[in-house]
């Protein structure tokens, strides 16, 4: 197995003003599958088709929009138990704390800590596995490529979060040196190529699993995003927005960083989403692409060249 | 015969635009379709704060807000989402979202809020 360590992202946390809402929003029009309820907290845990376990984003009702927290699946409990004492032997992060098996339905112990940015993380080693539902002689045997009663724009997993936050630097070296994520791209001033004001970083083959920009806050969200297979499902999510009168933000369009297709839209409670296709294939030993402020435009959208009056001041 | 509503006449004070209210819709969206642009359009759904505006006069009904961009004592005083806030009168609101900017500044460059003391944009944490 050459990748280790952190797998990827595996569940982002969101607080939404009114479940149900929320809850239409996310099934039918972003087309996850709900998974589990819990009536108690106001959860809802769902799933996009083809990822195999058993949930990865988690609604939360709450006064609050914005995000509580993202999670990422590790190789084993092995590598929690090294990852967790690398954070605490760190000294980088704050509010460490292990939160017991089964609080996520169907999910092992998380270690959750919160980075400089003030962005709480959590790792896990053990999700059950609910399946993609394209086996068609038995779970995972013989798949069909894609199973049927697919809902809505029906992304096929959960991809990556966009972050702002102030420490930009500090958790930067909490992702790079601690757990082990490389840098695909960065954003630096151009008149102070010391400071990074965007950094994309990957734990895979990803162009990026997450990604920051420096902002005077702490802990806000800029969007979560899922994968289509390609350009045209991209249009086709434009569609379906548009017919559910859904709030669309920009696009479809590409971004010059990571060169995906996208489309951004807000949720029910203004928290950004976006679904995007392509990108390109990282590996560790590719060197960072660099982007300075003063192309900020379409290092973000290609083809307007130029940042939209949201991009930088909408958030949650 | 259709059944007619009275539309209610919306001011934005900062900008001297007025327009009319469309049954249903919020002050926001309102605004929009009169193709008028002195409120900010961030999420349109109660979460960022961007339509953020203080009502002088008339009265309103509200969906729910984020606590996050909007805190009870704002909304005692008044201050609420225009994307979350529905007319029963003529009203008066004064934007005071913080992309509120226009001119060649806008145009030509922005500011990535590089932390700094005095920072522009601290008031949405307040």
């Amino acid at each position: 197995m050459s990748l280790t360590g952190v797998l990827r992202p595996g569940h982002v946390a969101i607080r939404v003003l009114e479940l149900e809402p929320a809850l239409k929003h996310y099934t039918e029009v972003l087309g996850l599958t709900e998974t589990a309820r819990d009536q108690k907290n106001k959860r809802v845990f769902l799933k996009a088709w083809d990822e195999h376990d058993h949930h990865s984003v988690v609604l939360r009702e709450a006064d609050e929009a914005g995000m509580d927290y993202m999670g990422w699946k590790v190789d084993s409990p092995a590598t929690l138990k090294k990852l967790a004492a690398d954070v605490e032997k760190s000294k980088l992060c704050q509010d460490l704390a292990w939160i017991p098996a089964g609080e996520h339905p169907g999910t092992g112990e998380r270690f959750r800590f919160t980075v400089p940015t003030g962005h709480a993380m959590e790792l896990y080693a053990e999700k059950d596995r609910l399946g993609n539902n394209c086996g068609t002689d038995g779970p995972d045997i013989n798949p069909l490529p894609w199973p049927d009663n697919l809902k809505g724009i029906a992304p096929s997993r959960f991809d990556h979060c966009l972050l702002y936050g102030d420490d930009l630097d500090g958790t930067c070296k909490v992702f790079r040196d601690v757990l082990g994520f490389g840098l695909s791209e960065q954003v630096l001033l151009k008149a102070d190529p010391g400071t990074m004001i965007g950094a994309f970083l990957s734990c895979s083959n990803k162009a990026h699993d997450i990604a920051f920009i420096r902002q005077p806050v702490k802990g806000k969200f800029h969007h979560a995003s899922f994968e289509l297979g390609s350009w045209e499902k991209v249009l086709r999510a434009g569609d379906i927005l548009s017919r559910h009168q859904t709030s669309i933000d920009i696009g479809p369009t590409r971004h010059g960083i990571t060169r995906g297709e996208t489309i951004y839209f807000f949720d029910p409670s203004g928290n950004r989403n976006e679904v995007f296709s392509g990108g390109y294939i990282y590996y560790p030993d590719k060197p960072p692409l660099t982007w300075y402020d003063d192309s900020l435009g379409p290092a973000i959208f290609y083809h307007d060249r130029k940042i939209n009056e949201s991009f930088l001041s909408v958030f949650t | 015969m259709p059944h007619l509503i009275t539309p209610h006449l919306i001011t934005i004070e900062n900008s001297g635009e007025r327009f009319q209210s469309v049954d249903g819709m919020s002050v926001l969206a309102a605004m929009e379709q009169a193709r008028c642009r002195g409120i900010p359009v961030g999420c349109r759904n109660g979460g960022c704060g961007a339509c953020k505006v203080r009502v002088t006069s008339g009265q309103y009904r509200t969906g729910k807000m984020s606590r996050a961009v909007v805190s009870v004592a704002d909304e005692a005083q008044g201050c609420v989402l225009a994307c979350k806030t529905y007319p029963q009168s003529d009203l008066g609101v004064e934007a005071l979202g913080r992309i509120l900017q226009t001119g060649p500044s806008r145009a030509t460059s922005f500011s990535f809020a590089i932390p700094r003391p005095e920072s522009p944009r601290s008031e949405r944490e307040a």
